[in-house]
């Protein structure tokens, strides 16, 4: 069997699993973390693969290329998977403990394995009409997690997560439905080939467009980023915290495949529009974190702003631009998921995740205040933290394409980042713990969260990442490199997919 | 033809954006629903419209003028199919969120968003 097809693969079969052993939740969880483990285990076999080879293709059924589906993982894509591993074995060793019993009865495990599918196949799928597929395999199993609960917070974010998503879908089909219209095929290395040969390139850039608005609005890029911080706080905290990591950087992926492969028959035109996108979604970002008082929202509009680097990345369309960017993927994904997990166990402490009825857990807690500090400092990108090394190749490749002013908002967005989480610091972790806690569980010595470890284990591997980058990012450095020369030399994945033509 | 079903798509979007912009959640599902038969309506017109040509080709002949082109009905069916599911998810959302929020009205399901 290809090992391309495994990832995949397994997230489906644990699924229907652990759909069969409905009843069993202790079977269920057995499952998950087996099933999330070997994901892991066989994301890094992929990325062994690509590594050596440079592309692995599978064509399904043995159809030819532009005729059947085609699965595709160049570099960027198995880092992507190997990501989507890391998170997915985390958050199912989290959700032993911290997912609610009436949640796991109503299939909280089979969703997950589905989102995961869903995640992964968007990674590696080559064929544009497929993608459309995986995207709503991944949404649809994201609106039912969103919802388990059914608290009035989380149908009132659930419902403007599901039409802003819905709406994106209809006019990725739109697109979709356009460029088959105009070039005949729907395969990203023959549309790549074949996009060139139209003659009316101005339909091109509208097309182009359509998808910028649609990939933008699951990306939560400006204008339509609203969504996200309305609904990402309302689900339990594993929900979140797994939303966080993955969900927008799947439209991340999709912007970074469709506009390095597909539309770069215009980049003055359309990756300005994405540069100014870019900074202004680092700036709504970062100032509607500013102006929360609520530990999640916080963190949700700090996602909207690390959007905004990454796409950063893309629209300056240099070498070290796109390193950057894939770069600033690995690092945001890693350090978003561990302080929402810490926003979770703050929660489990005091009851709230209000700022202000938190406080004290730097006394009560000093490991988790640290588990919170190296994430924290590495979103703000203080060094030698991940993010700092991020911040640092975007930044340095903005001042080198001479894009001042984007570069110094980016700068900017970084320190009111900061601010953001010197915020949370004090509030949460320095202040003394409130008289009246906004929920009846104060924090007292008795709260001991023994037997909890699957609540703080997942958090330490992910500041051991983030520290990892930090400290040891030469190979991952090189690795983003590599995966950036061949975003920028598209000819290779077109020639991997289709056969080297004479 | 395809000058009237072109029409007939852009009447399709501007009723569904028209719907989904309306305060009750009812409207705005109903909204979803013609956007997603518009998108899906767009694929057939764009694609071409083949009067009396089965998707087959003749062997030896120029299959231009005399073939109809199987894969966006295949597209358009997948399309439905998916629509239909995440639509009925759609339905039953705003049932549970009138029961929980007591209102049908977008404007009074503001607790999230400040």
């Amino acid at each position: 069997m290809n090992v391309l097809a495994i990832p995949l693969l397994i997230p489906l079969f644990a699924g229907a699993l652990s759909l069969a052993l409905w009843r069993s939740t202790r079977w269920q969880r057995v499952i998950a973390v087996l099933a999330t483990a070997s994901l892991l285990v066989s994301s890094i076999v992929l990325l062994q693969a690509v590594l050596q080879d440079g592309y692995v293709v599978l064509h399904t059924a043995q159809w030819a290329a532009p005729f059947g589906i085609t699965l595709v993982a160049d570099l960027l894509a198995a880092i992507m998977v190997v990501l989507t591993g890391i998170i997915a074995f985390v958050i199912a060793i989290y959700s032993l403990a911290a997912t609610p019993a009436g949640h796991e009865k109503f299939g909280y495990y089979p969703l997950l394995h589905l989102l995961l599918a869903g995640v992964v196949g968007s990674f590696i799928t080559g064929d544009l009409f497929n993608l459309f597929v995986w995207f709503e395999v991944m949404l649809l199993a994201s609106f039912a997690l969103l919802t388990l609960g059914g608290e009035r917070a989380q149908m009132e974010g659930a419902i403007k997560y599901v039409t802003l998503n819905l709406f994106s879908s209809a006019i990725f089909l739109m697109a979709v439905g356009l460029l088959y219209g105009m070039v005949g095929t729907l395969n990203m290395a023959d549309l790549a080939q074949k996009i060139a040969q139209v003659e009316d390139q101005g339909m091109i850039t509208v097309v182009a467009m359509l998808f910028l608005i649609s990939f933008g609005i699951k990306a939560a890029a400006f204008p339509l980023f609203f969504w996200l911080p309305a609904s990402y706080h309302t689900p339990q905290v594993a929900v979140s915290a797994l939303f966080a990591g993955l969900l927008t950087k799947v439209g991340v992926y999709a912007l970074f495949r469709v506009f390095t492969l597909i539309f770069v028959h215009d980049v003055a035109y359309t990756h300005t529009i994405l540069l100014w996108i870019a900074a202004l979604t680092m700036l709504t970002g970062v100032l509607g974190a500013a102006a929360q008082f609520e530990f999640r929202r916080i963190l949700s509009f700090h996602i909207v702003s690390q959007i905004g680097y990454m796409l950063l990345g893309l629209a300056l369309f240099t070498p070290l631009a796109i390193i950057g960017g894939v770069f600033y993927i690995m690092h945001h994904i890693l350090v978003k998921t561990a302080l929402f997990l810490v926003s979770g166990i703050s929660y489990r402490l005091l009851g709230s995740y209000e700022l202000r009825d938190l406080g004290g857990l730097y006394r009560k807690k000093p490991l988790l205040a640290i588990l919170f500090l190296i994430p924290a400092l590495s979103l703000a990108g203080i060094p030698p933290l991940s993010g700092f090394f991020a911040k640092f190749i975007v930044l340095r490749a903005g001042i080198e394409a001479e894009a001042y002013v984007v570069t110094g908002i980016a700068l900017l967005v970084g320190l009111l980042t900061m601010y953001s989480m010197i915020k949370i610091w004090a509030e949460v972790f320095w202040k003394a713990t409130p008289e009246h806690t906004h929920e009846q569980k104060p924090l007292t010595d008795a709260v001991v969260d023994r037997g909890h470890w699957p609540l703080y284990v997942p958090i330490m591997i992910l500041g051991c990442g983030t520290l990892l980058i930090g400290f040891y990012g030469q190979p991952i450095f090189v690795l983003a490199e590599q995966a950036a020369a061949q975003l920028l030399n598209p000819q290779g994945y077109i020639d991997a997919v289709l056969g080297v033509q004479p | 033809m395809e000058v009237v079903m072109a029409f007939v798509v852009a009447t399709l979007f501007s009723c569904a954006l028209y719907m989904m912009m309306r305060r009750s959640i009812v409207k705005l599902v109903i909204g979803l629903i013609l956007l997603s038969n518009a998108a899906n309506l767009l694929i057939f017109v764009v694609s071409g419209l083949t009067r009396g040509a089965p998707p087959l080709i003749i062997e030896g002949v120029d299959p231009s003028p005399f073939v109809a082109d199987p894969l966006p009905q295949a597209l358009i069916l997948t399309a439905i199919v998916i629509s239909f599911g995440v639509l009925a998810f759609a339905v039953v959302l705003i049932r549970r969120a009138y029961e929980v929020v007591k209102t049908d009205d977008l404007d009074q399901m503001k607790d999230t968003d400040t």
